[in-house]
C-alpha cells in the first residue's frame, strides 16, 4: 500500500472499534489490524459466535452488548484486517505488519495504539507447571471455545475478574474446588474511604455485590489470609499447597487459576519512546496521555486500558475521544465543535473511572508476588529464578536493563511481558528504592518474534516497488 | 566524598577502556575509570564479539595480529576465557567474480608472508558449512578466528579492573576538562578530580572528549544493527560473512542465531540512543535466507542498533593526543574494535608506564584524520 | 485438563496432534483443543526441557508454542483451527530442517 491513510488503529477492542468508527464519521482513511480472528478484543472474543446462544446468557448483558459495537464497527468502512500481527512502528509514521506470513509496511499520519491489558505476572514456587493458567485464560476458553476445566477448579487471587468468572463458571455447571482469595484481610475497609467518589457507578457495585454473594450462597470454599501458595507436580499441576489463617493445606488440583489484577499493555508505546508515569493506585507504569489521548509522541495516540486499566465502557468511551481528536487534527471537525461533541462522552467517562480508586484499593496485588523467593522463576522464557536476579542486582546498581545484559532475564520470545514487573520489584526492594524510579526494560523491535522469512518477504516487497 | 589522588583517568567504561585500566593498574598505576552510564552500556554491549584477522585493512592487520595470540589466553588475563570459541571465520563468494576477489586478496597477503587467511573451495566449503546454499562457490577462511560472548567478557574485565585495585564509578559522565598546569582537571556529575593523564576511550563520543582536550578528531558515528533468534540447536560453527552483502552471521553458545553485517539504523549522540529501521534489516534477513535457506522458518526475537565511533577511512584511532600531552587515543574502532580489545589495553599501558610502544600503531595516529573537513555522520556501506 | 461445555452440534472438523487425529470446532484455537488432550502439553522449553502449557491465552506468555503446518514457534492461542492442521509439540531447541 502506498498511500498515507490518515489513522491506523492497532487492536478491535471497544477502544479500538469505537475510535474507528467516530473517525470514519468524519470520514477519515482508517485501517485496523488486529491479531484475532474476529473483532471484539478480550472482553468480547467471540462476540459474534457466542452472543446469541446459551454461553451468551451465562456470560451477561455487558458481553452480548459487544456484538452491537462490532456490528458498527464492519459497517462503518475501515479497512479491517484481522489475524494481522503489528510489529514494528517507526517515525513517519511507518506501521509494519504481517497478515499470512507477508510482510508490509503501511503508512499512517496517526496512530491510535489499542492494545488493551494483560494480567499482571503472578509468580510463585511452581507457576510454571501445566495446568497453572490465568483467570482470564479460563474465561477466554470458555468465550471461544465453550470450554471449562474437567476437574473441580482451584482459583487463587482476588479482584472483579474473579468474581465474574467464578459466577460464570458456577452457572455453566463448572465446579470450583476452592477459591483462594489473596485480597488483604477485611479489604472492604480500604475501599470504604473511596466509596462516596465510587457512588456514581452504584450499578456496579450492586453487579459486584451480587456476584459475591452468588458464590458464597453456590458454597464454595473460600480461604483467606493466603501465605506459602505452592504448586506441585511432575510435569503437570497435581497438587498445591498454602497456609491459610495460619492452618496449612495440601490439596489435589488439575488446573489453578490465578489474578492478581490487569496492567496495560505497555509493549507498543514503550517501544515508541511515549513517556510513561507511575499510576500508584494501580501499581503499573502507563503511557502519559493528554485529554485526546494522545501521547508525548506527536500523533500517536492511546485509549482503552492500554490508557490506564478502566473497563469496557471508559475504553470505549477514550476510543470514541480519540477518533474525534485526529478527526479533529486532520481539519474535519473544528475545536469548538469537538469539544462540544465530547462533552457528554467525558462526563460519562469520569462516571466510569470514579470506580477505580475504589477497586484499586479494594484489590492490591499480593505482596508476595513481588517479593518472589529464590528459588521461583521469574523469568519463564529464559528459566531464571528470583535469586538468579537477586545475584546479578548485586553487580553495581543495575537497572532492568543491565539486568537483562547479565542474566538474559527478558530475551526470550515474551520479551519482557512476563517478567518486566517482577525483575523491576526485585531491583526495587533490593535497592531500596521505588518501582518508578526503577523502571522497566526498554523495548525493541520487533515487538512479536517474527521469521527471518517473514522480514524478507518485506525485502522482496520492496524490491518489486 | 574523598579525592584520592590517581595517576590516570580512562574516561569510557567499555572494554578498551576497562582493558586499558586493568593493565594499568596492574603496573602499578592508580586508575580511576569513569563510565557515564553503565560499563558495556554501549558498542561493548551491543557487539556480535567476533574475533576476526578475517579480511582486515592492512594498516591495523600486524596489531590484529597481535592480538589474536592474546585472545586463547584470556582465562590466565581476566579469569574467564570469555565464551570464545575459534571456529573459524569464513568470508563466502557467491559467485566467480566474488572468489576472484578473495583469491587476490590472500595470494597478496601470502606474497608478503602473511599465512592466517586461506582459500577453500566449495567442497571444503560444505564440509565447514553443510547448510549452506548450494549456490556459493568457495570462501577466504581463516581458522584460528572466532566469536566470543560480550557479556562474558564484559563481566570478567570489569571484576578483574575492580581486583586489580582501580577505581570505578558509574552514572559519571564527563562534562569538561581544563588545562591545570601540568596536570588535567575533570569536571563530572560526581565531583572533580585532578590527573596527569587520560586515556579517552569514550566510545562514540570520543571526539567530544578529544575536543575537550584540544584535539579536533573529525568522528562519525555508526548504528550497525543485529538480530537474534530464538534458540535453535546448533548446526553452525564459524562465524560467516559474505563478501559484497552486509551480512554476518553466528551461532552463539546458548544457540541464537545473531545476524549483523553492517546496516544501518539511526542513532542520536544526543539522546544516546539508536532507532533500528526494519525495512532496511529486511535485507538482511533476506540474505541470511539465501545462504541458509533452512532458516527461514526460525523466529527473530530480539533487534538492536548499536551507537558507536566510525573514521573516514573505518580505522582506529590509538596513541598519544598529538596536541594535549598525557593524554592518549583509544577509539574510533568503527564496528570492529571488539578483537583489538586484549592489544589495545596493552599498548595503551605501555605507552603511558614506559613511554613508548613496539607494538604496531604507527598508521593509526590521530593527525592522519586532523587535516581533513570535519565530518558530522559517516555512513559506510 | 478442560472440557466442553455444550454438545453443540455444530459441525466438527479434523486436526492432527503429533499424527494423531482429534476433533475441533470451527471458531477455536489450536491451544484450547490441546487442551482437551490427554496431555495438555504444548512444547518443552529449550534451556532446561521443562514440559509447558498454554498460561494466557491471549497471546502474551508465549508457552503456547508448538509448530503449525510446518511452522515453529507459533502461539497456538493465536491459530484458529482449519480442516488437516498439522501441529507437532515443540521440543527443546528449534532445530534446522
Amino acid at each position: 500500500m502506498n498511500k498515507e491513510i490518515d489513522l491506523f488503529i492497532v487492536g478491535a477492542g471497544p477502544a479500538g472499534m469505537n475510535a474507528a468508527v467516530e473517525a470514519r464519521r468524519h470520514g477519515l482513511t482508517v485501517m485496523l489490524a488486529d491479531d484475532q480472528p474476529a473483532p471484539g478484543g478480550q472482553i468480547w472474543r467471540a462476540v459474534e459466535q457466542a452472543a446469541d446462544g446459551p454461553l451468551g446468557r451465562i456470560l451477561g448483558d455487558e458481553y452480548r452488548q459487544g456484538a452491537q459495537t462490532v456490528s458498527d464497527f464492519r459497517a462503518c468502512g475501515a479497512d479491517y484486517l484481522p489475524l494481522s500481527q503489528v510489529w514494528q512502528i517507526e517515525e513517519g509514521w511507518h506501521v509494519y505488519l504481517t497478515t499470512d506470513e507477508q510482510a508490509r509496511i503501511v503508512k499512517a499520519k496517526n496512530v491510535l495504539l489499542a492494545t488493551g491489558a494483560q494480567e499482571r505476572p503472578a509468580p510463585f514456587p511452581g507457576w510454571t507447571l501445566p495446568g497453572v493458567m490465568t483467570v482470564g485464560a479460563a474465561q477466554i476458553l470458555l468465550k471461544t471455545s465453550g470450554q471449562v476445566p474437567e476437574e473441580p477448579v482451584w482459583v487463587a487471587g482476588s479482584g472483579p475478574l474473579v468474581l465474574i468468572y467464578i459466577k460464570q463458571l458456577l452457572e455453566a455447571g463448572g465446579r470450583v474446588a476452592g477459591w483462594l482469595n489473596t485480597a488483604p484481610e477485611r479489604n472492604w475497609q480500604r475501599g470504604i474511604a473511596h466509596l462516596p467518589g465510587a457512588l456514581a457507578s452504584w450499578r456496579d457495585l450492586k453487579k459486584g455485590y451480587g456476584w459475591m454473594q452468588a458464590i458464597r450462597k453456590a458454597g464454595v470454599p473460600i480461604h483467606e489470609q493466603i501465605t506459602d501458595l505452592r504448586a506441585h507436580g511432575e510435569g503437570r499441576l497435581t497438587e498445591l499447597s498454602f497456609r491459610s489463617g495460619g492452618k496449612e493445606h495440601r490439596v489435589p488440583a488439575d488446573v489453578l487459576l490465578i489474578h492478581e489484577g490487569v496492567v496495560p499493555s505497555i509493549h507498543m508505546s514503550r517501544s515508541l519512546y511515549c513517556e510513561m508515569t507511575w499510576l500508584s493506585g494501580q501499581q503499573c507504569f502507563a503511557p502519559k496521555v493528554n485529554e485526546w489521548g494522545m501521547s508525548s509522541q506527536d500523533g500517536i495516540y492511546i485509549a482503552g486500558d492500554g490508557a490506564g486499566i478502566a473497563g469496557a465502557k471508559a475504553a470505549g468511551l477514550r476510543g470514541r475521544i480519540a477518533g474525534l481528536a485526529v478527526s479533529m487534527r486532520a481539519g474535519r471537525i473544528s475545536g469548538e465543535a469537538a469539544q462540544q461533541r465530547a462533552a457528554d462522552w467525558r462526563s460519562e467517562l469520569q462516571r466510569e473511572l470514579s470506580l477505580r480508586p475504589l477497586l484499586e484499593a479494594m484489590y492490591p496485588p499480593r505482596e508476595s508476588v513481588k517479593r518472589p523467593s529464590d528459588e521461583t522463576i521469574v523469568c519463564r522464557c529464559e528459566e531464571l529464578t528470583a535469586g538468579d536476579i537477586r545475584k546479578a542486582a548485586k553487580l553495581g546498581r543495575p537497572g532492568p536493563n543491565q539486568i537483562k545484559a547479565y542474566t538474559r532475564a527478558g530475551m526470550g520470545p515474551c520479551q519482557g511481558r512476563q517478567c518486566g514487573y517482577t525483575i523491576a520489584n526485585i531491583l526495587a526492594e533490593e535497592q531500596q528504592r521505588p518501582v518508578s524510579e526503577v523502571g522497566f526494560y526498554r523495548i525493541r523491535p520487533p515487538l512479536k518474534p517474527l521469521t527471518l522469512g517473514e522480514l524478507a518477504s518485506l525485502d522482496d516487497k520492496e524490491q518489486a516497488k | 566524598m574523598t579525592q584520592q589522588n590517581y595517576d590516570v583517568a580512562v574516561i569510557g567504561g567499555g572494554l578498551h577502556g576497562l582493558c586499558s585500566a586493568l593493565h594499568l593498574a596492574r603496573a602499578g598505576k592508580r586508575v580511576l575509570v569513569l563510565e557515564r552510564h553503565w560499563t558495556g552500556r554501549h558498542a561493548s554491549g551491543a557487539t556480535a564479539a567476533g574475533v576476526r584477522t578475517l579480511n582486515r585493512d592492512r594498516r591495523e592487520l600486524d596489531l590484529s595480529l597481535l592480538s589474536m595470540e592474546l585472545w586463547p589466553q584470556l582465562y590466565d588475563i581476566v579469569g574467564d576465557d570469555c565464551g570464545f570459541h575459534a571456529g573459524g571465520q569464513i568470508c563466502v563468494a557467491e559467485d566467480e567474480t566474488a572468489m576472484e576477489r578473495l583469491r587476490s586478496r590472500v595470494e597478496a597477503l601470502q606474497r608478503d608472508g602473511y599465512t592466517h587467511e586461506e582459500l577453500i573451495d566449495q567442497d571444503e566449503l560444505r564440509r565447514w558449512l553443510p547448510k549452506i546454499s548450494p549456490h556459493c562457490v568457495g570462501a577466504s577462511l581463516a581458522r584460528d578466528n572466532g566469536a566470543a560472548d560480550p557479556h562474558r567478557a564484559l563481566s570478567a574485565f570489569r571484576r578483574s579492573v575492580l581486583k586489580a585495585g582501580a577505581t570505578l564509578r558509574e552514572q559519571c559522565g564527563v562534562e569538561n576538562i581544563e588545562r591545570r598546569g601540568q596536570d588535567w582537571l575533570l569536571h563530572t556529575n560526581q565531583g572533580q578530580w585532578t590527573v596527569p593523564m587520560i586515556v579517552n576511550a569514550a566510545g562514540a563520543w570520543s571526539a567530544r572528549i578529544a575536543a575537550m582536550v584540544g584535539d579536533h578528531i573529525p568522528l562519525g558515528t555508526k548504528s550497525s544493527m543485529m538480530m537474534v533468534s530464538e534458540r535453535t540447536e546448533h548446526f553452525i560453527k564459524p562465524v560467516v560473512s559474505i563478501l559484497g552483502r552486509s551480512l554476518s552471521f553466528k551461532q552463539s553458545d546458548q544457540g541464537t542465531l545473531v545476524i549483523g553485517g553492517g546496516l544501518q539504523g539511526v542513532p542520536d549522540l544526543d539522546k544516546e540512543t539508536s532507532t533500528a529501521r526494519m525495512r532496511v534489516l529486511a535485507k538482511g534477513a533476506r540474505a541470511a535466507c539465501d545462504l541458509f535457506p533452512e532458516v527461514q522458518d526460525l523466529r527473530i526475537v530480539r533487534v538492536w542498533a548499536g551507537l558507536e565511533a566510525a573514521t573516514k577511512d573505518l580505522l582506529p584511532i590509538i596513541g598519544p593526543s598529538p596536541n594535549a600531552p598525557g593524554v592518549y587515543h583509544a577509539f574510533g574502532f568503527s564496528g570492529h574494535g571488539f578483537q583489538l580489545v586484549p592489544i589495545v589495553g596493552l599498548v595503551i599501558k605501555e605507552l603511558i608506564v614506559d613511554g613508548g610502544t613496539d607494538k604496531p600503531i604507527d598508521e593509526l595516529g590521530a593527525s592522519r584524520l586532523m587535516n581533513e573537513p570535519e565530518v558530522e555522520k559517516v555512513t559506510p556501506q | 485438563m478442560f472440557r466442553p461445555l455444550l454438545d453443540s452440534g455444530a459441525e466438527t472438523l479434523t486436526i492432527y496432534i503429533d499424527g494423531e487425529a482429534v476433533q475441533a470446532r470451527p471458531g477455536e484455537t489450536v491451544a484450547a483443543v490441546m487442551l482437551r488432550q490427554s496431555s495438555p502439553i504444548t512444547r518443552t522449553t529449550p534451556v532446561h526441557g521443562a514440559p509447558r502449557a498454554p498460561y494466557c491465552m491471549m497471546g502474551v506468555c508465549f508457552e503456547c508454542l508448538a509448530t503449525v503446518d510446518g511452522i515453529g514457534s507459533t502461539q497456538t492461542c493465536m491459530v484458529p483451527v482449519r480442516e488437516g492442521m498439522k501441529i507437532e509439540r515443540q521440543h527443546g531447541k528449534r532445530s534446522v530442517a
